[in-house]
């Protein structure tokens, strides 16, 4: 075990065991429901917008995210919080006001269909593949993430672990399919939140509340060698963006606007299924919209939860005497992944450490379960029903055949994220490398997705090029610039050195920045000069000038997705400048 | 679909609410076992916090059951 390990005791296990039979009866209660192939993949389009919300944000709130973000907290400050801001809410927000009316009315089962439905075959195919193995690689990897954490900290069995955690995933996926994966992201919610509140209370206790906690910060900011940073860098967010080198993410104020505020998050809330799957399985086209506009609310919060425990742990981390410590990679080089979870170890008894680890434990579950759940509805609807066994005459026979082909892939999807959760222990950087090699879809993805929605002209054969060309340019200055400081060809220059950023996170901003103009290009130039194949009557419901204006909705004026996302921009806004 | 979730979630913080909260009693003299939580005694605070998360979420499904 790492100097970050402890013991559980009973009471801790305890806690433990309630939640997972929760989680089971949870499936377990759902298993009659599930009597048709919709109940099972779309869950019934039956979700209350509050439940849909909440599953849509806790989708996020993997462990990777939560353990990664509260690390990047003692890195970079407060400056994380442009992932949850700038790098959410307005995405969250036009997804919500601009595309769900697309997305829910076209009546597509997924976004791979949509494709299909506003382009082509050959477009849907595309998608569809690279989103089946990238989410069959992030089920993987979190898995092995999950295993390896339990072995290092509790010291269980890494092959125990693995098979605990996937048979849990598959048992309550397999009874309820998506409808048990959302309601227990509804319950992983809650336990994250109320198993982390704790820490940010005694944390913030020990050092003298916010104020303290900037006074202690100050001298350690400004002695960061060689860094020559102002005292309140960690506690600002936009104050010291002007350039570059004035602040630890090494990114200045227009690569966080374009490249995270616009290409990087609208490409992952906008067209990333496993988010958008929860919006499309709320009970109506108000609820499908109001969707990520709840999910916004408590996104906004979040950093409260994970990113000052952050902050926090550095101030520990220098303070004399606190008897806090991180592991260290090399020495003088802490590793910041394991933050909260020597925050778990420095304040909280047994009892509430129990609570903090189960929170740990339900958000990696999460993660898993809305891999395995997306995984199967693309594998049945845009693989399985398209290429293999396409729809017969015989309506409740194929419902009934394609339920049992969802049931049987969640089980391949469990058995495909276990042999890739081993591949990821032999060889992880190369599944590293994968992961971030299927991730640069989404930027191009985002980009002919808005473009068929907003243009009606956009052509088939220009999506499908254009998607290809921001793929393989995205590949391409991967392969061509290197962050600085790159120890493996993972992180980039495979081809050659050509430019160097001064961290990674430049380095996405700027891939993903080339990803999108590219194919916005290619696909605008070449629809000029291809033939349309639709009609307008093809494209209504799918292209935003064809289809005709909503009226007001007829729910009181509170439930209305625009006074929601005045809510919602307001808060934001506020929160901003706040913490500027 | 089929289940109220504000059932189950009402009913899982309930137990674990009255779990901290016992557990939090019995240990509320042991000074060494809460000195790393400040002196506080986190788990009644947070039992009882959960606790009352857990009924309100069970009142709420009770309220949306009985019949409009």
């Amino acid at each position: 075990m790492i100097e970050t390990g402890f013991t559980l005791s009973w009471i801790d296990y305890t806690v433990m065991i309630v939640y997972f039979a929760f989680v089971l009866g949870i499936g377990w209660a759902l298993k009659r429901y599930m009597k048709d192939a919709n109940a099972f993949l779309e869950a019934g389009r039956s979700m209350p917008a509050w439940v849909a919300g909440l599953a849509f944000i806790s989708t996020n709130l993997g462990a990777l995210e939560v353990m990664g973000m509260t690390g990047s907290g003692a890195k970079y400050g407060m400056l994380t919080t442009h992932f949850y801001w700038i790098g959410a809410i307005p995405a969250m927000v036009f997804l919500a006001l601009f595309m769900m009316p697309f997305y829910y009315g076209s009546k597509a089962r997924s976004v791979p269909e949509y494709l299909k439905l506003r382009y082509d075959e050959k477009t849907r195919g595309l998608n569809a593949i690279l989103f089946a193995v990238m989410t069959i690689l992030a089920s993987g990897i979190s898995m092995y993430a999950l295993a390896i954490l339990m072995e290092k900290v509790l010291g269980w069995n890494f092959h125990l672990s693995l098979v605990l955690s996937a048979a849990i995933v598959l048992g309550y996926t397999y009874l309820g399919g998506l409808s048990s994966a959302i309601y227990n992201e509804v319950l992983q919610f809650f336990i994250i939140v109320i198993g982390l509140l704790p820490i940010v209370l005694l944390c913030m206790k020990d050092l003298g509340g916010w104020s303290g906690l900037e006074q202690q910060l100050a001298p350690i900011v400004s002695n960061m060698s060689p860094h020559k940073y102002a005292p309140d860098t960690w506690t600002t967010t936009w104050k010291y963006t002007g350039s570059a080198a004035a602040n630890p993410l090494g990114v200045e104020w227009y690569g966080i606007a374009a490249g995270l505020g616009f290409v990087l998050s609208f490409g992952y809330w906008c067209t990333n299924f496993l988010i958008v799957q929860r919006a499309m399985s709320a009970e109506s086209a108000t609820a499908a919209r109001n969707t990520p506009l709840i999910g916004a609310i408590p996104k906004m919060f979040i950093p409260f939860l994970i990113i000052v425990p952050g902050i926090a742990a550095l101030v520990l981390l220098n303070k004399h005497g606190s008897g806090f410590t991180l592991p260290e990679i090399s020495p003088g080089h802490y590793n910041y992944d394991y933050t909260i979870i020597a925050l778990l170890k420095q304040y909280l008894p047994a009892g509430v450490l129990g609570l903090g680890i189960t929170a740990l434990l339900a958000s990696f579950m999460s993660g898993m379960a809305g891999n395995v759940s997306a995984f199967n509805t693309v594998w049945t609807y845009d693989i399985y029903q398209s290429y293999i066994r396409p729809v017969t005459d015989d309506k409740e026979g194929d419902s009934q055949h394609y339920l049992k082909v969802g049931r049987m892939a969640t089980i391949f999807g469990v058995i495909v994220s276990i042999a890739a959760a081993y591949l990821a222990s032999l060889f992880g950087n190369i599944m590293d490398f994968l992961q971030t090699i299927f991730s640069m879809i989404n930027a191009p993805l985002f980009a002919v997705i808005f473009l068929g929605m907003f243009w009606k002209r956009t052509t088939g054969h220009a999506a499908f090029t254009g998607l290809l060309a921001g793929f393989v340019i995205a590949l391409l200055h991967h392969g061509l610039t290197v962050p600085e400081g790159a120890a493996t060809l993972v992180k980039g220059g495979w081809i050659a050195n050509l430019h160097t950023y001064p961290v990674e996170m430049a380095q996405n901003f700027w891939t993903a920045i080339f990803a999108f103009t590219t194919s916005a290009v290619v696909t605008v130039v070449l629809s000029l000069l291809t033939k349309q194949q639709k009609t307008d009557e093809d494209l209504k419901g799918l292209v935003y000038s064809l289809t005709p204006r909503m009226g007001v909705e007829q729910v009181p004026w509170y439930q209305r997705s625009t006074t929601l996302a005045i809510l919602v921009l307001s808060i934001g806004t506020v929160l901003t400048i706040w913490f500027w | 679909m089929g289940i109220d979730i504000k059932f189950p979630i009402g009913l899982m913080f309930s137990i674990l609410g009255l779990l901290l909260t016992i557990f939090g009693l019995i240990t509320s003299s042991d000074t060494v076992m809460y000195t790393r939580s400040l002196g506080i005694n986190v788990n009644l605070w947070s039992g009882m916090g959960m606790l009352t998360f857990g009924l309100l979420m069970l009142f709420l499904a009770w309220r949306s059951k009985k019949p409009k």
